[in-house]
């Protein structure tokens, strides 16, 4: 793309002009990004949880959730296509859900079988039955590690999306095509700014859960 | 939007995962579960062939303290597991007054037997009050009660008010075995299980922390079952001890006073202190009535009369029974 003489890096007044836009394509962006990461979370979990009771699964699903983050995103984009079509959200959300995979399956297991030997036996010993030592216990002391996860598998959800435009989805990504299509930078600035404020607000607001979700983890020490 | 459908139906099913596990729960009362625990012919082998426990035939006293001790690998933590079900033996029977430990669910049974972890294990996400308040909430007792008990508890054992709402990584190693005992004394178990509860800290706080389990024993008079591997240790707080040696054979099993005067074997003699012979044993012995003074009451109440509990001991009383210095002597 080369930029036509004399046109400013950004047109303030465009800008100006297109701040509805900005709006509603910051709320699609947002939508289209956080939608893989809650179902990503919602599978990973089962699927890390699987994992750790019988630990033969976990190479297969680890090796899966891995080769899914190697296929190039446009390809996935356009193989989704042919089953969802141009104008439905699931063509982009269905790839950046297999995505967030890669990130979140290991950080859910990571963060179980980080859960103390003697935490998990004290439980038992209590007479927590299998899925409330799980869902009471085990899962509750894994959140720091899968938040962690959470936060790369949102950032990088955000990131991606805009690739999705190429098939008719994408929100802030619009802005980038946009712009290509009129050699006109303004909208692409804009764009990679509204990606980034996005991306660190989302952050921004993970980190934030995590301290109000996980008091006791502001230190791990001497809880052995 | 058809996510909304799933997580409702994803939280609906949890709902009745948590329902049903609560309605066993409440079923399941810790006050009909017996005292006196036996081991009938008890072995267990693990999946590897390892034998951990063999043949074992062992009747713990209601009311008391008996120490299973031996060194690192004899089984001492397999045989404390097989009477909440945590292990399974391999052959014969761990009853509980008579009834098989294994005619019950595992959770329910585990409900009624309090049972402290060496490391105290404690969740590290929960406050001390909540730690505490565990075993009823499992028991589905009214939240207002359960955190009525924990309160009372941290009394009991000696931990400040002030720190109930704590999280287990403020508190010293001492103070979180002192949550992990009142942790497994809240619903008020008649069985104790206690796998070296007082091995992860200093020598002076372990002397503490034996102290006043020994005062509040004497008060709660638990059946309890109390694993270490050190000899002091077990001479201090048994009424009974089994030694065991490695390879699940329990070696001995009599009172402090008998082992000390009369080991069964080498492997007992040498256990007890070896090289250091008499030396050691007059040190056991010292010490041992030392104790036995400062717990006349532990096992029939208040009252020189003691109950056969202290009677065991009494035996080695002479004149050092007198002495102040033990903290607990005013008990
Ligand atoms: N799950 C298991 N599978 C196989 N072998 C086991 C298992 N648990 C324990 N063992 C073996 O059984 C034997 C007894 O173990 P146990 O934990 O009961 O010993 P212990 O007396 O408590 O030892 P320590 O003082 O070190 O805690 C050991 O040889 C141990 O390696
Ligand atoms: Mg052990």
């Amino acid at each position: 793309m080369a930029l036509v003489d004399g046109e400013p890096l950004i047109r303030w007044n465009w800008v100006a002009d297109h701040l509805q836009d900005f709006v509603d394509l910051t709320g699609e962006h947002l939508f289209l990004s956080l939608a893989p990461v809650v179902l990503g979370l919602l599978i990973s979990i089962p699927l890390g949880v699987a994992s750790i009771r019988w630990s033969w699964l976990y190479p297969p699903v680890f090796a899966g959730a891995n080769l899914l983050y190697a296929i190039p995103s446009l390809a996935l984009f356009m193989l989704m296509l042919d089953l969802t079509g141009l104008n439905s959200r699931w063509t982009a959300i269905v790839p950046l859900t297999g995505y967030t995979l890669a990130v979140l399956v290991p950080n859910v297991v990571d963060g179980l079988r980080q859960v103390p030997a003697s935490v998990r036996q004290a439980a038992t010993a209590m007479g927590f039955g299998t899925w409330r030592r799980l869902i009471q216990v085990e899962l509750p002391i894994a959140v720091p590690v899968i938040m962690a996860g959470l936060r790369v598998a949102t950032v990088s959800s955000i990131s991606l999306v805009s690739v999705a435009v190429l098939v008719g989805q994408g929100g802030l990504g619009q802005l980038f095509t946009d712009g290509a299509q009129r050699e006109f930078p303004t909208p692409i600035i804009a764009g990679i700014v509204l990606t980034i404020i996005l991306a660190f607000a989302a952050d921004l607001a993970l980190v934030t859960a995590q301290r109000l979700l996980t008091p006791w983890a502001r230190s791990r020490k001497g809880t052995a | 939007m058809r996510t909304h459908r799933w997580v409702r139906s994803f939280a609906v099913s949890l709902y009745f995962i948590l329902a049903l596990d609560h309605i066993t729960a409440s079923t399941g009362a810790g006050e009909e579960v017996g005292r006196l625990i036996t081991f009938d012919g008890v072995t267990k082998r693990y999946a590897d062939g390892t034998v951990a426990v063999d043949d074992l035939d062992l009747e713990i006293p209601t009311g008391r303290i008996t120490v299973l001790v031996g060194p690192s690998g004899c089984g001492k933590t397999t045989t404390l597991r097989m009477i909440n079900r945590m292990v399974d033996p391999t052959d014969g029977v761990v009853a509980i007054d008579g009834t098989d430990v294994r005619s019950k669910n595992p959770p329910e049974l585990r409900r009624g037997i309090g049972y402290v972890i060496q490391q105290a294990g404690l969740f590290p996400h929960r406050t001390i009050l909540n730690n505490i308040a565990t075993v009823p909430y499992l028991l589905g007792w009214d939240k207002k009660k359960a955190r009525a008990r924990a309160r009372e508890l941290m009394d009991s054992v000696g931990l400040d008010p002030a720190m109930a709402s704590r999280y287990p990584y403020q508190l010293s190693g001492g103070q979180q075995q002192r949550v992990g005992v009142a942790r497994a004394l809240a619903a008020d178990p008649p069985i104790m299980l206690m796998d070296e509860p007082f091995s992860a800290v200093d020598p002076i706080v372990r002397k503490s922390l034996q102290d006043e389990f020994l005062r509040l024993q004497a008060e709660l008079q638990k059946t309890i079952v109390f694993v270490t591997h050190d000899i002091d240790e077990a001479i201090k707080l048994g009424h009974k001890i089994a030694v065991f040696q490695v390879g699940g054979k329990l070696a001995q099993y009599s009172t402090p006073d008998e082992l000390l005067a009369g080991p069964k074997d080498g492997f007992v003699a040498d256990f007890l202190g070896g090289e250091r012979g008499l030396k050691r044993l007059r040190f056991f012995r010292e010490l041992d009535a030392e104790e036995a003074a400062a717990r006349s009451g532990d096992a029939g109440g208040p009252g020189p009369d003691g109950g056969p509990g202290a009677d065991e001991k009494a035996g080695e009383g002479d004149t050092t029974g007198g002495s102040d210095d033990s903290p607990v002597g005013g008990r």
